[in-house]
């Protein structure tokens, strides 16, 4: 890739378990994750429990610090030991991110104060912070309830207003941290519209970790991760039509990937005899395929 | 249940003294508490009684909500006027019972005392706590203290210390709420038995409570560093609070009460203390 966004070379993180006077332990999270990842793109981020994920998120954005390795941001090695606060920050504005507990990501008491704390922490002047956070609570769809108070709104249209609130940084990537998780079925929906409208509207990159395939399979790029590595790396028809190797480290695909796979191992064959196809994604293609089966 | 419950004691509304700066409020309740201790005399009192009817009637507050407020403090009330009335010395008692020896100063002072201690909390109540919306009295602190910060005082931190402290209120009542449900589901009884007990089922409540708020906490602390929190310095706002005509008015208003007060304890000495 040339001019990646996001470049990671050899990258490793482990957590110190060395008791005082003990023996050195350390627990590997990371092992040698090299990744690229460009302006623009969508890449959903899969693993189970454990797999590195998020670790592999907050290393983005210097929440934690690299035991080995490199980050490339936009080109610039964001591990450099000389890099400067102003520089870390930087980086933090750049590369957003969502967290999982909407409750636990908002600060304010009033959804517009909250939209306006991350310009706010920038230094941007007032009038352009007005601005932005108008801007943002527009995009989001929640102008509306700006001077509402967070514990008013649902879970959904609480990550909205976290979102917004990552908006009004102006950022070049967003990572949602499993941001989806804790959502009803109509909250995860409202969220997962409003992150492909940013990233296809508005040129947002998006990380987006997450534990449902449905929404894996909406990303233009799939990442798997297990054990600190990557396992698979490709778009999700490519990824989905390994399912016994997914399945094998603890991950689902989705039920009509599954159905298909399942009758295949049956035997059953297309009209014509040849294979099945692999790594079906979508109902209505499923269902085209059954069509002709039944035929 | 727990729900009901209110921020501090703001009352939603958009009277004039609702939309007063909460610096200018912040600054006059001092004032106002000032001048309540530098009255010595009826006329005094009365100026300063007339005063907070008139601010009662302009803050559209219903008189019963205020009232209301005044109702866990009666014992507070109550007990100064005993302690004035009977410890206070004068020329000759009015009554006279062996050790109870009431005077006539005594009387006095203990009315104009508890006039004082009504007049104290109607007053600072519908100024600052009624009107004014706990997000916007920390608002105020902070910007009031502002100065202070060139002396190392971290105004920015207790300031920001407050607002998450607001924030988190309704959640953790929530949280409270959950747990205690929760809890009952398993059998604990939260309603019977003695003091102790009923103290020792709360333990069940509080452990569950305070590891959550501390796993909040550090979730909250992440959010904020992603969003470049890093203190006081070099953050802007997106409001700025700016002082309107109405703020002068009241200043104006309220140097024109604190001189008459001033002035009645000079040339209206009747009934002084």
């Amino acid at each position: 890739m040339i001019n990646p966004f996001i470049k990671t070379e050899n990258l490793c993180f482990s957590y110190d378990l060395t008791e005082e006077g003990g023996p050195h332990r350390e627990h590997k999270v990371l092992k040698n994750v090299n990744l690229e990842i460009g302006r623009g793109d969508f890449v959903a981020i899969l693993g189970h429990n454990g797999s590195g994920k998020s670790t592999l998120a907050k290393l983005l954005n210097l929440i934690l610090i690299p035991t080995s390795g490199k980050v490339y941001i936009d080109g610039r090695d964001i591990t450099d030991p000389n890099m400067i606060e102003d520089d870390v920050f930087a980086v933090r504005r750049s590369i957003g991110m969502v967290f999982q507990n909407p409750d636990n990501q908002l600060v304010a008491t009033i959804v517009e104060e909250d939209v306006a704390f991350g310009p706010e922490n920038l230094g941007v002047p007032p009038p352009e912070i007005r601005r932005r956070v108008d801007e943002a609570l527009s995009i989001v769809g929640m102008s509306a309830f700006a001077r509402h108070s967070p514990h008013q709104l649902s879970g959904g249209q609480k990550q909205r207003i976290a979102i917004a609130g990552i908006i009004a940084m102006l950022p070049d990537c967003i990572v949602f941290d499993e941001s989806t998780a804790m959502l009803d079925p109509s909250g995860r929906k409202e969220v997962m519209d409003t992150i492909i409208s940013l990233n296809r509207e508005r040129g947002i990159t998006v990380l987006h970790i997450t534990h449902n395939m449905d929404e894996a399979v909406r990303a233009d790029r799939v990442i798997v991760m297990d054990d600190g590595v990557v396992f698979f790396d490709g778009t999700p028809r490519e990824v989905f039509s390994h399912v016994p190797e997914l399945q094998s480290v603890g991950l689902d695909v989705p039920q009509v990937t599954e159905l298909l796979y399942e009758l295949s191992l049956d035997g059953v064959t297309m009209p014509d005899g040849s294979p099945l196809p692999r790594g079906i994604l979508s109902e209505e293609e499923g269902a085209d395929i059954l069509r002709k089966l039944i035929k | 249940m727990l729900k009901d419950i209110t921020l501090g004691q703001y009352f939603p509304g958009d009277s004039p003294l609702h939309k007063l700066d909460p610096r200018v409020k912040l600054v006059l309740t001092i004032f106002y508490i000032v001048i309540i201790f530098i009255a010595k005399g009826a006329a005094g009192f009365l100026v300063i009684t007339l005063f907070t009817l008139a601010l009662i009637m302009l803050s559209k507050i219903p008189f019963s909500v205020i009232m209301r407020g005044l109702k866990p403090l009666i014992f507070i009330i109550a007990f100064t006027a005993v302690i004035n009335v009977f410890w206070t010395t004068g020329e000759k008692p009015l009554v006279n019972f062996g050790f109870i020896k009431i005077y006539y100063e005594g009387i006095l002072y203990a009315v104009l005392m508890v006039l004082r201690v009504v007049l104290l909390l109607l007053g600072t109540s519908v100024l600052l706590t009624y009107t004014t919306s706990p997000i916007a009295l920390t608002d105020g602190i902070e910007r009031l203290l502002g100065p202070l910060k060139k002396i190392k005082m971290p105004v920015h931190e207790f300031a920001m210390m407050m607002t998450i402290a607001l924030r988190f209120i309704p959640t953790l009542i929530e949280e409270t709420d959950k747990i205690m449900n929760a809890q009952k589901a398993r059998g604990v009884d939260f309603t019977t038995g003695g003091l102790l007990q009923r103290a020792k089922a709360l333990i069940p409540i509080l452990i569950p409570l305070f590891v959550s708020a501390f796993r909040r906490a550090d979730e909250l602390a992440v959010a904020m560093e992603c969003r470049c929190y890093r203190g006081g310095e070099g953050r802007t706002r997106m409001t700025i609070l700016r002082l309107a005509p109405r703020d002068f008015v009241a200043v104006g208003t309220f140097a024109l009460f604190c001189a008459v007060v001033v002035a009645t304890n000079i040339y209206v000495p009747w009934l002084t203390i």
